[in-house]
């Protein structure tokens, strides 16, 4: 054995840049875990303070990272590889890195009103939220299946402790529990399908399946099915699309409610990013196998979602199924397969991650301390008493149904765009019925808070005007404006999420 | 040639067998078992069974890339287990059972 074989290994130097949005990430929550173990601040506030300014230098190095992208300055086809081909610096993973940049800077202002109001407030709160958040840029850029799964691990784990957050509420723990409960059986079904494509190809890296799939030609694919199956089955469960979604309504239900915002918005980011990538990268060779899969996923997703949440009472449970619904219209993008349809789902996360997190806001200032008051009927009246809170949840769920004018309008008409060019038209028929049965509960919702007198007088004394900090205005102000606008100005983010579809590796 | 014989030649399709045979045992009892703490070891029988078709694997493949696999995947698993485990305890201190059964705050 020759003593310098080390050195004949062919190494590349390591490249920062390609992972510096999550390397700021990670790096503001360890600052955050250094700081807690010299000093403690009385404030948790000024804890929330640092993470976003962490997020914001994030963001700012991401959107470098699309600069150089687009410039061409990354590489050959607008792509670089870097850490011997672990991870992808391309457009697609820019832009998504981004959009979880702006998750986690409205899930840290919910965050900071919600935790102060229910003391339960703890710096761990902010680097669990930002360890997960660097789980979830790593996911979008990962271009090998270990690194997918090891990112994949990092924002399940953190969302699994953030779920259980709230000591005084038993709910939250028993939400905690069984996210993480089937969280876990579904990471072995992805492993299990990780191993079977390990078996049949000989790598894990996404790239390098296309180029293995090009040059070999197998006797049997039954074991690369078999593999797809599995992995398949084990991001669809993170991204909640039926039949794999019985954890949502439940862990929606008892997570403190930012987590639910932040999970609904960036665990579906994540996970479409790494379907996206397997699918269309690794395993594009066998389109036609997984678009049948796809399709009948996307089709019982969003009938299910739209048609389970009519039944709901409890207004997180029936936000649950609308999510449910909501992944499998994004869903329908990846089953279009081609750069329209994708455009489309890279659109539908932007606006539903902003519709989400305003949601949220409300129906948290609404629950009051302890999230009470989460039914039906705890809206009943609401606009009499708060008719502007009152007036943007009803514009946030009119967004959401997708009335025109609105961002989810848009966002649905771009994915129907995709499907329309791959001639899917079964399935633009069960989206556009999903649709309109979502429609349904959406507007009662509405019609709860602007048609129905108040409850009785009995219960008037607990109905008190309900406090709006400043910073959840911020949020309300933030994803109101950006609903609007991108509802009737679509064309510069739909131009965007095309060149990321472009650029991507 | 026996199966059982590991010197030169092992047919790793017996090792994939009992990794399937296994990985079946704790789906199973992941659905039908009610003590959360069963449920977690079945999740790890899962996960072993995972980690030895990946061995099988990388033995057959002749590279090492399937052996290192298991060990990010045996640290994964632990951590899991730990974060799971912490729950428990909080939930054990609160109600004093931990069958899934009585977690049903939830539903509707």
């Amino acid at each position: 054995m020759n003593i310098h074989a080390a050195a004949d290994i062919p190494t590349s130097p390591a490249d920062y840049s390609a992972i510096a949005p999550e390397l700021a990430m990670l790096g503001t929550g360890l600052v955050l875990l250094l700081m807690i173990a010299l000093k403690r601040f009385k404030n948790d506030s000024w804890y929330a303070a640092i993470a976003a300014f962490g997020t914001l230098f994030s963001a700012g190095w991401a959107i470098a990272l699309w600069n150089a992208v687009e410039s061409g300055e990354v590489g050959d086809d607008h792509v670089r590889f870097a850490f011997s081909g672990m991870v992808v610096a391309d457009g697609f993973g820019a832009f998504l890195s981004v959009l979880i940049c702006l998750a986690v800077l409205l899930g840290i202002l919910l965050s900071d009103v919600y935790l102060r109001h229910e003391n339960a407030g703890k710096a761990e709160y902010y680097i669990l939220l930002l360890f997960s958040a660097a789980g979830m840029q790593f996911m979008v850029i990962s271009n090998n299946l270990v690194m997918m799964f090891i990112s994949l691990e990092l924002l399940s784990v953190c969302l699994y402790i953030l779920s259980a957050w709230h000591r005084d509420r038993s709910d939250s723990q028993e939400a905690g529990l069984k996210y993480l409960l089937l969280g876990a059986f579904s990471s072995a079904f992805l492993l299990y399908g990780i191993a079977f494509l390990y078996g049949a190809t000989g790598t894990t890296n996404l790239v390098g399946f296309e180029q293995y799939f090009a040059e070999n030609v197998l006797f049997s694919s039954g074991m690369v099915l078999l593999g797809m199956v599995l992995v398949v089955v084990g991001l669809c469960f993170k991204v909640a699309a039926v039949p794999f979604h019985m954890w949502a309504p439940d862990v929606y239900q008892g997570a403190p409610m930012p987590v639910v915002a932040f999970m609904a918005a960036g665990a579906k980011v994540a996970g479409f990013a790494g379907l996206w990538r397997v699918l269309e990268v690794g395993l594009s060779a066998y389109e036609l196998d997984w678009q049948p899969l796809l399709w009948a996923i996307a089709a019982i997703t969003m009938l299910v979602g739209s048609v389970l949440a009519i039944v709901q009472t409890d207004v997180k449970r029936m936000m649950a199924y609308s999510s449910i619904a909501h992944a499998g219209f994004i869903l329908t993008g990846l089953v279009a397969a081609n750069e329209e349809g994708v455009r489309g789902a890279l659109f539908y996360l932007v606006a539903y991650t902003i519709m989400v997190m305003g949601a949220f806001a409300v129906i948290s200032l609404v629950a009051r301390r302890g999230e009470q008051d989460t039914s039906l009927e705890d809206y009943r009246g609401l606009s009499r008493r708060e008719p502007l809170l009152a007036g943007i949840l009803a514009f946030l769920l009119f967004a959401m149904a997708g009335i025109p004018g609105t961002s989810g309008f848009v966002a649905k008409f771009a994915v129907f765009g995709g499907l329309a060019g791959a001639e899917r038209w079964v399935l633009i028929v069960v989206g556009t019925l999903a649709s309109v049965l979502s429609a349904f509960f959406y507007l009662r919702l509405v019609v709860y808070m602007f048609m129905e007198g108040l409850p009785l007088e009995a219960k008037t004394p607990t109905l008190s005007r309900l406090p709006v900090p400043g910073v959840s205005a911020v949020v309300l102000a933030v994803t109101v404006f950006f609903t609007l606008q991108l509802g009737v100005l679509p064309e510069g983010l739909l131009d965007i999420a095309g060149r990321a579809t472009l650029f991507a590796g | 040639m026996s199966m059982f014989d590991i010197g030169n030649s092992p047919d790793y399709t017996a090792y994939l067998a009992l990794s399937v045979i296994l990985f079946m045992i704790g789906t199973m009892g992941f659905l039908l078992r009610k003590n959360t703490i069963v449920m977690f070891m079945c999740v790890e029988l899962m996960l072993n069974a995972v980690n030895l078709a990946l061995v099988a694997f990388g033995r057959e493949l002749g590279h090492a890339g399937g052996q290192i696999f298991v060990f990010f995947v045996l640290v994964v698993a632990a951590a899991e287990v730990m974060v799971g485990l912490a729950i428990l305890v909080a939930i054990y201190r609160r109600r004093l059972r931990v069958s899934a059964d009585d977690l049903s705050n939830l539903s509707g």
